[in-house]
């Protein structure tokens, strides 16, 4: 039962419990004895059940129960009215053991199995239901059960949501009552019974009815969540939509040509490898079915047919939200100053579906063209630069207009324009908008706070196109939400950050504004790499994956970041700072595993190593799962398996440059073991591997 | 009264105490006084139990409303004259009887409908009145195992009416809020956030009466100290409190009027008398929120004795009797036996003609003593009081109305409450109304009895309120027809057609006075019922006279064989 403390025995209580036992105990063996020698007899039977009112929770018992019954009706098959009696006294035994205990999952279950044997009045069933409830209206065995029974004698969905606000109405608090509701209106919205066909309908008069409860007591967390899943759904689009992709539509796009270095460069940008060179796709949800016979691509020269499209997700999943192909070109069909046009077109055939089952039916079609670049190499190699500094002296202010069109073009059309999404997202908008006015008179209490921001960002995703509104407003929520309610700090910070990001990446303007070229000492002209500087932002989590897919140098420093889950999308990374973090194991690394690209990592001063177990992420690949295969991890690294979560995300990476210093794992043996596993490492800690 | 019948000589003839009357406060003291081990001889002259706290038929009530509002009598002045007391060393000085009602007004609008049920009414003399589930009355029932003897029926909601005749329900809990359909969003989370910083600050003042919770860390007292309502705040007037608490004129009269019950206007100064402290304001919400949900039975805060109020002093008599209290109806006393040496009461002189000796005496706000002599030079001027009305405080007019349809389909008992000006502006305390329906026994099922009371300052006045109440809620059939019998067709019609207001069939408005009495040494008298709706004070001022009557006696000591009746007795 809820909110009734535990009572310390009183002495005379202990005395009474000892016997008790002693009696259980007797009943016990004498029971196992009858089971064991198969024994139905009546006396036997009616044990059982002395047995089960005392400890409704030895499942033996009912199981024994069970096979009595089985022997019993088998033998009077022919006679309805015995077989009523075995089935009624059945449902006496389990009544009695529930008034004992009524979260004794054993008798429930046992309940059920006699039900299923077609017996018993349901009205019965649901007499007894209101009983347990009004004991205890929260009690989830009670509400499965009537789920179950409810299912059985076919009661409506709209009966049993009046069930739902009967209880609510009595209780407000009441947690289940409120999720039996969303569970029974999901049905019926997806099932479009009558009164149910108009989703924008029954959210509105939902809203009203969650909303009464809240402004009644705002203290109560029952309300929110089922607001918090009002709002998911008022918010969550049903069709998988294309958000955006790589390349962005009508970009133009350099290759170095394939008789210079791979990865190596020109004056431009950007800098990509024919070989390796990257198509991506980032959906606004988790979708499955993404494969050449989808997702067809076609250009000028001849592609090597079956593009193998693989899920970005750091576990094994078929479904993402973001899928990656990487073209290798043949070296043969490209001539420089010719113009090769590419052509992505999803969705024409059938095929991509979300977790849902909602198929994708919004044809898109991505066109960019490639060229190849015969630009003479200044100095030749990779090592040109040396090994990369993220220190500030090192970046410079990106001017505007100074060099690459193509950037600013590609910043313009960062995402993808579905027209289904604007012209169904006006009923939302005017939900959304209108909840915000009503809750905007709660703001004095901490959760009205909340939903505000909720309510405001939530406007924003209906609107991806459009430039996010109330930004500000809604950072200034999170922060004194830090400073209110200290003991969930960390979830109004990821939510602060995640609109930081927003906010940082809505405009060409604003990314531009923390573009710099990088350059040092080494390197006398101008164009350096391109670099987005994220640095000491404060954010603690990271978002807004679907406009940074173009980014290939990342800084991330002096954040409070504990993950990078999500950083998987950007397939064209290769230089990543994320040193002065609070990064605390290797685990929380596992998206780099992805990051092909990858060629400069910077993890220092971070706390990898000071915790021995990760507790900010609970489920990570060990080297007995057998996900990871029969891998060669047993090779001979001396400390594979000390390091086994770094062996695990760095294996297979052509990292050129690493630094880990700064961090409790940090150790001769470990940069030893590093040098081993990283057979490309040219720079380690900043010195220079031999 | 009809001629006392032949009743044996009481016996024995020397008592503790004797009891004249059986209303609520006179029984309490008479089962408190013979549980303390007093000798008790508990006297009425009425064939029923309960004095002014009687439930009685539509007859009965017609005749002890009507006789007991004749002008004072001396009940014996003939036979005092005659009886010569048996002892020569006493005098009998008169009991003269006087009633507490004036105004009455009865009428009958439908007679040949009530004629055939007259007599299946158990009409409280004293209504309305329902009790608080966490009321010391109800504690004090248990206690005493008075309890024991009397059922109870919930009732089921409470409405703030208006003019028009609309009546809401009262917010009067979190489930009500939140069901509530006349106040807006805001209003509903100020009213809510009011109580709970009521709440918390009970919680605090409990915890910091508390000292066995030692242990408590220095940051929960902070948190402690500054939910707590200040002390500034707790002197200040409850009204005063809700305005600063910013709440809306609305929310101040439901919490006012309808929950903390306050008896006159709180916003008027100049007329307004009673302010209600805010530390007594906080008081009365924390009882009327912990009587909700005390009792499984009863939804809201209140019970309603099942067959009437009637039942409750019968309960304490009964218990009385348990405990060896001698009870006598129907018996008059004449006069008390005076001492003549000391001047001092010794004893009664029935009407029987039996003398009797107590040590005390204890009677009903009815009686008063008058001095056998005009001359102030006689010792028992001097020594024996003169039980005479003291002050006296104001007016309560009480209104029974009976109907065939209830205010609310499928809600049978109701609490009703017009605040002050809510039906029109010269209306300065608020009027509330209790309707019980057949299913507490108190009427042929099917029938509804409406009980109405207001504070007031005369009959007018208090006839002007009612009246307003009853036209607000009633229908009044055509008195042209109403004597007519024929017509009662279409009285019946009235009250089956589903629109519209009930229709009066009959009803009863009387106004009563509120009095203190006198005491003296050894004759106390009981306090007339008073305008509330509950019985929290009538009971306080009950154990207070039982304390100085018998000041080192346990009321109600616990016995060991006594155990918790919490809720048994509610009917489901």
């Amino acid at each position: 039962m809820h909110g009734r403390p535990r009572k310390p025995l009183k002495p005379v209580d202990e005395a009474a419990v000892a016997a008790k036992a002693e009696k259980l105990r007797a009943l016990q063996s004498e029971f196992l004895s009858n089971h064991q020698n198969k024994i139905y007899s009546k006396e036997a039977v009616e044990l059982s059940a002395k047995l089960l009112e005392i400890n409704p929770e030895l499942y033996t018992a009912w199981n024994y129960r069970k096979l009595a019954v089985q022997q019993n009706l088998a033998q009077c098959e022919s006679d309805p009215e015995s077989v009523n009696s075995i089935l009624n006294e059945e449902l006496k035994v389990v009544e009695n053991a529930l008034r004992q205990n009524f979260k004794s999952y054993g008798a429930w279950h046992h309940r059920k199995w006699v039900l299923e044997k077609g017996h018993s009045s349901m009205d019965k069933e649901l007499g007894l239901l209101d009983k347990f409830q009004a004991m205890d209206a929260r009690n989830f065995h009670a509400w499965n059960y009537r789920r179950f029974v409810a299912a059985l004698m076919k009661r409506s969905d709209e009966d049993e949501l009046e069930h739902t606000q009967n209880m609510i109405d009595k209780n407000l608090s009441n947690y289940s009552a409120w999720h039996n509701r969303s569970v029974l209106l999901s049905n019926l919205m997806k099932k479009a019974a009558p009164g149910f066909t108009n989703k924008d309908e029954v959210l509105t008069r939902e809203y009203e009815l969650v909303r009464e409860a809240l402004f009644t007591d705002e203290d109560d967390q029952s309300g929110w969540f089922y607001h918090l899943w009002l709002l998911d759904q008022t918010v969550r689009s049903e069709f998988p939509l294309l958000v955006s992709s790589w390349p962005v539509e009508g970009s133009d796009i350099s290759l170095p040509a394939a008789d210079y270095l791979d990865g190596c460069a020109s004056m431009n940008v950007f800098h990509y490898s024919s070989r390796n060179f990257p198509l991506v796709l980032y959906f606004n949800q988790y979708v499955r079915g993404v494969n050449s016979s989808t997702v067809s691509v076609s250009c000028g020269f001849n592609l090597n047919a079956d593009l193998i499209w693989r899920p970005l997700s750091s576990n094994d999943s078929q479904s993402a939200k973001v899928w990656a192909t990487h073209l290798a070109i043949p070296d043969a069909e490209l001539h420089s100053s010719e113009a090769y046009q590419v052509e992505v077109k999803v969705g024409f055939s059938l095929g991509i579906v979300s977790t849902t089952g909602v198929a994708y039916s919004h044809p898109s079609q991505i066109s960019f063209q490639l060229h190849l670049q015969k630009a003479p190499l200044e100095s030749g190699q990779d090592s040109r630069f040396g090994r990369i500094q993220w220190k500030d002296d090192c970046f410079a202010v990106y001017e505007p207009g100074s060099v690459e069109p193509d950037l600013v073009n590609l910043l313009d059309n960062l995402t993808i324009k579905n027209e289904v999404e604007s012209t169904a997202s006006t009923w939302q908008a005017r939900i959304i908008d209108d909840e915000t006015n009503i809750f905007r008179d709660l703001l004095d209490c901490k959760i009205g706070k909340l939903t505000v921001a909720r309510l405001l960002t939530s406007y924003n995703s209906l609107r991806p196109l459009d430039k996010p509104v109330h930004c500000k407003e809604v950072l200034e929520l999170y922060s004194e939400l830090m400073k209110l309610d200290p003991s969930h700090y960390r979830y109004y910070k990821d939510n602060h950050s995640l609109v930081l990001l927003q906010q940082v990446t809505s405009s060409k303007e604003s990314l531009l504004s923390r573009c710099f070229h990088y350059r040092d000492s080494t390197l006398s002209t101008n164009g350096g790499p391109l670099c987005l500087r994220l640095n000491n932002l404060a954010i603690s989590q990271l978002g807004s994956f679907e406009k940074l897919l173009w980014v290939q140098m990342l800084d991330l420093s002096n954040n409070e970041l504990q993950s990078i889950e999500g950083l998987e999308a950007l397939q064209l990374l290769s230089q990543l700072c994320l040193s002065n973090n609070k990064f605390r194991s290797f685990t929380a690394l596992e998206s780099l595993r992805c990051l092909k690209s990858l060629k400069v990592l910077d993890i220092s001063q971070n706390e990898i190593g000071s915790h021995s177990i990760d507790t900010t992420r609970y489920l990570f690949h060990s080297p007995l799962s057998h996900s990871v295969g029969s891998c060669d991890w047993n090779i001979n690294y001396l400390s594979s398996k000390t390091y086994w979560e770094a062996f695990f995300v760095l294996k297979d990476m052509g990292l050129t440059q690493l630094d880990v210093a700064g961090n409790a794992i940090t150790s001769q043996s470990f940069n030893v073991f590093l040098e081993k596993l990283l057979p490309t490492l040219k720079w380690l800690d900043g010195v220079e591997v031999n | 009264m009809s001629e006392p019948p032949q009743y044996p000589p009481v016996d024995p003839t020397t008592f503790d105490l004797v009891v004249i009357g059986t209303g609520l406060p006179e029984s309490v003291i008479a089962a408190a006084a013979s549980t303390s081990g007093k000798s008790v001889l508990h006297l009425d002259p009425n064939p029923f139990y309960g004095s002014h706290f009687a439930s009685l038929s539509i007859p009965e009530l017609t005749s002890f409303l009507n006789s007991s509002s004749a002008p004072p009598v001396s009940l014996s002045s003939s036979q005092a004259a005659d009886g010569a007391t048996e002892d020569p060393k006493f005098s009998i000085i008169n009991l003269s009887c006087r009633s507490l009602y004036s105004d009455v007004e009865i009428s009958s609008l439908s007679p040949t409908l009530l004629e055939e049920c007259s007599r299946k009414f158990l009409l409280d003399v004293s209504g309305p009145r329902v009790l608080f589930c966490a009321d010391k009355a109800i504690d004090l029932m248990m206690k005493s195992e008075a309890s024991q003897y009397v059922e109870f029926k919930g009732i089921d909601a409470s409405f703030i009416g208006d003019g028009n005749g609309a009546l809401s329900a009262v917010p009067d809990s979190r489930a009500a809020i939140f069901k509530d359909k006349s106040l807006n969003l805001i209003q509903k989370n100020q009213l809510m956030r009011f109580f709970k910083l009521v709440q918390g600050h009970l919680r605090a003042t409990a915890a910091a009466a508390s000292t066995i919770d030692e242990n408590q860390n220095e940051e929960g007292e902070v948190q402690e100290a500054a939910s707590m309502i200040s002390e500034e705040d707790l002197e200040s007037p409850f009204v005063d409190f809700l305005t600063k608490m910013q709440l809306p004129p609305k929310i101040k009269s439901i919490i006012l009027y309808a929950i903390a019950m306050a008896d006159h206007d709180q916003e008027n100064r100049e007329i307004s008398k009673h302010l209600l402290k805010t530390k007594d304001g906080v008081d009365r919400l924390a009882r009327y929120q912990s009587s909700i949900g005390r009792f499984a039975n009863a939804y809201g805060p209140f019970i309603y004795p099942i067959y009437g109020q009637g039942e409750l002093p019968q309960a304490f008599c009964r218990r009385a009797a348990v405990k060896g209290c001698i009870y006598v109806l129907r018996m008059g006393v004449v006069g008390l036996l005076v001492e003549k040496s000391s001047g001092s009461y010794k004893g009664v002189k029935l009407a029987s003609g039996q003398e009797l000796f107590s040590n005390k005496l204890l009677l009903n706000p009815a009686f008063t003593i008058s001095s056998p002599s005009t001359s102030p030079a006689d010792p028992l001027c001097v020594k024996s009081p003169h039980l005479t009305v003291q002050t006296v405080k104001s007016k309560v007019v009480r209104g029974i109305c009976i109907t065939k349809r209830s205010l609310k389909p499928d809600i049978s008992n109701l609490l009703v409450l017009y605040p002050p000006q809510s039906l029109y502006p010269e209306q300065f305390t608020p009027i509330r109304v209790l309707q019980i329906g057949g299913n507490s026994a108190i009427c042929p099922v099917g029938m509804f009895v409406l009980y109405l009371l207001a504070l007031c300052e005369d009959g007018a006045e208090g006839k002007k309120l009612l009246n307003g109440a009853m036209s607000a809620l009633l229908a009044f059939p055509d008195c042209s027809k109403s004597d007519s019998v024929v017509h009662d067709e279409n009285v019946s019609q009235t009250v089956g057609s589903e629109e519209g207001k009930p229709a009066l069939l009959w009803s009863a408005l009387y106004v009563q006075e509120m009095q203190t009495m006198g005491r003296s040494d050894f004759i106390t008298s009981t306090p007339t019922p008073d305008g509330d709706l509950d019985y929290s004070s009538l009971f306080d001022a009950t154990l207070e006279l039982f304390q100085t009557m018998y000041p080192n006696t346990d009321v109600f000591p616990e016995t060991s064989s006594s155990e918790e009746h919490g809720g048994e007795n509610l009917e489901s």
